[in-house]
């Protein structure tokens, strides 16, 4: 497989990427981030006429919905789809794939090595413009930029898995170096035949991020242990959990949480007044609304070995539960059982769909 | 906090009808001792019962729950106690990641044949979760 040098910014290329693609009618629609400068603000474009491209910043640092749940219900579609996507959305895309919530037959998916996003709060607040210059230096240093997502500065996976293009984004992208496209597949040798850009043999270097890659494994066990509070289970939960409000508003950025309807928003969840009566004759008090706890541990026991810790719960969450820490934390512990990661490959079935005759000589 | 020596755990069994539900009736019909708090859900099969299932049970202040069903291989739609120990090793492995006292689970295989294997079962995983005391979000007001 073979790379393109282009003697252009990351983004830029990118951008002319998609232009060319639309323009060539090689494929229908692009998928990417923008920006409204007029109103400061971002979203993920889908987009058909090229002349859209100019406000694309596919590579900005800002996730504003998690792309993979974005493209779920349009991946089905026969039209071709070009799509830039952060190789976590990228992961849950291919989570989405083994639940039969998309398909990746018509998609050509753009993903880049990840410095991290800012949280929302960041980009409803601060011109994001302004932060990029100091977040580049510290991404292209192999450093973490503090002011991202808690699970982005702790993420390993910033290498995108299956993509048909790797953009090299942080480590070897220096300014001035061009950007470098790695066509990872044969799909992406058909599309990004004709492109401009100077063709070379170079293939993607992971060990170039390993500095990278240190420093966020260095930062995810002091974030695993901030969210572990000393003391009986009870109160650990309640420490953790106790704030909760009931929103779902977790659930429904969750690009993993997709049923069409969640348990916890079904008749099995409506409280009749036997159950206030019944809970009460025996505690004398309970919260309102109920079960916002437990929620939490439904999704954890229903989901975790899918999360791929995008970080979009903990953005939404009003009352700052570290969502997304704890998911990320229970996620590698549960999909360690089978050895899983979600988004691997999309051949590698679901853990709970699957079992082997043999194994958990433990339990039972 | 009551005395552990006066504590009588509620239990709460998840049982499958084609195994562990009969092995339960022939330890009945065989006068073994049977501890009087365990209380008997039927089930068609330990895969039947989702995960918010033995949640719920949980945060309605079960002391202890037990799932049991067919020995490995022994199913008697062929293959769902395989899942049920998938599902059920993954609730466990969550709860013990947030320190909630994963030992309060258990899942066990008693066939249909093995009533005095049920009686076993039942009484030793009374005999743990005394030990273990009263769930305690059982009492708590913030549940």
């Amino acid at each position: 497989m073979s790379s393109i040098i282009i003697d252009t910014s990351a983004s830029r290329g990118v951008t002319e990427l998609l232009r060319f693609l639309l323009e060539s009618g090689k494929i229908d629609a692009a998928i990417t981030m923008r920006n409204d400068p007029e109103n400061n603000t971002y979203d993920l474009g889908l987009i058909t006429d090229a002349s859209n491209l100019d406000e694309a910043v596919p590579l900005i640092p800002v996730m504003t919905v998690n792309a993979g749940q974005a493209l779920s219900s349009i991946s089905i579609s026969r039209k071709k789809i070009a799509v830039v996507l952060k190789p976590c959305e990228l992961r849950a895309f291919v989570e989405l794939v083994k639940r039969e919530k998309g398909s990746l037959e018509n998609l050509l998916t753009i993903s880049y090595t990840c410095g991290g996003v800012f949280p929302l709060d960041t980009v409803i607040t601060e011109q994001i413009e302004e932060l990029l210059p100091k977040y580049k230096k510290i991404i292209l240093n192999g450093e973490i930029p503090v002011n991202t997502r808690d699970t982005c500065r702790t993420c390993e996976h910033f290498i995108p898995m299956n993509a048909d293009i790797t953009v090299s984004v942080i480590g070897e992208c220096k300014p001035g170096a061009g950007c470098v496209m790695y066509l990872n597949t044969e799909k992406a040798e058909d599309f990004a035949e004709d492109f401009a850009g100077e063709r070379s043999d170079r293939k993607f270097d992971p060990s170039a991020l390993k500095k990278t890659l240190d420093a966020r494994l260095a930062e995810k066990e002091k974030l695993f242990a901030s969210i572990t509070k000393d003391g009986p289970g009870l109160d650990r939960l309640l420490d953790t959990f106790g704030k909760c409000v009931g929103c779902h508003g977790c659930s429904s950025v969750c690009p993993i949480c997709y049923c069409l309807l969640c348990d916890f928003e079904s008749a099995n969840f409506d409280y009749n007044l036997p159950y206030f009566e019944e809970h009460l004759s025996r505690k004398g008090a309970l919260r309102l609304p109920p079960d916002t706890i437990f929620f939490h541990l439904g999704r954890l026991t229903h989901m975790s070995f899918s999360c791929v810790g995008c970080g979009m719960c903990s953005d939404v969450c009003p009352v700052d539960i570290p969502v997304a820490a704890v998911f990320k934390k229970t996620g590698e512990k549960t999909a360690a059982l089978f050895d899983y990661l979600p988004g691997r490959d999309v051949e590698e079935s679901i853990p709970v769909m699957v079992y082997k005759e043999e194994e958990f000589p433990d339990i039972g | 906090m009551e005395n552990s020596s006066e504590f009588t755990p509620a239990i709460v069994g998840f049982l499958c009808n084609w195994c562990t539900y009969a092995a339960a009736d022939l330890a009945g019909s065989s006068k073994l001792e049977l501890p009087p708090s365990f209380t008997v859900i039927r089930v068609m099969c330990s895969s039947r019962i989702d995960h918010n299932l033995l949640l719920s049970t949980f945060f309605k202040g079960a002391d202890g729950i037990l799932v049991a069903g067919c020995h490995p291989g022994d199913c008697h739609y062929g293959e769902g106690n395989y899942y049920a120990r998938r599902r059920f090793a993954l609730l466990k492995k969550v709860m013990e990641t947030l320190d909630m006292d994963p030992e309060r689970l258990q899942l066990s295989w008693v066939s249909a044949a093995e009533g005095k294997r049920y009686a076993e079962v039942v009484g030793e995983f009374t005999e743990n979760i005394r030990e273990l005391g009263p769930n305690p979000i059982k009492n708590s007001t913030r549940f």
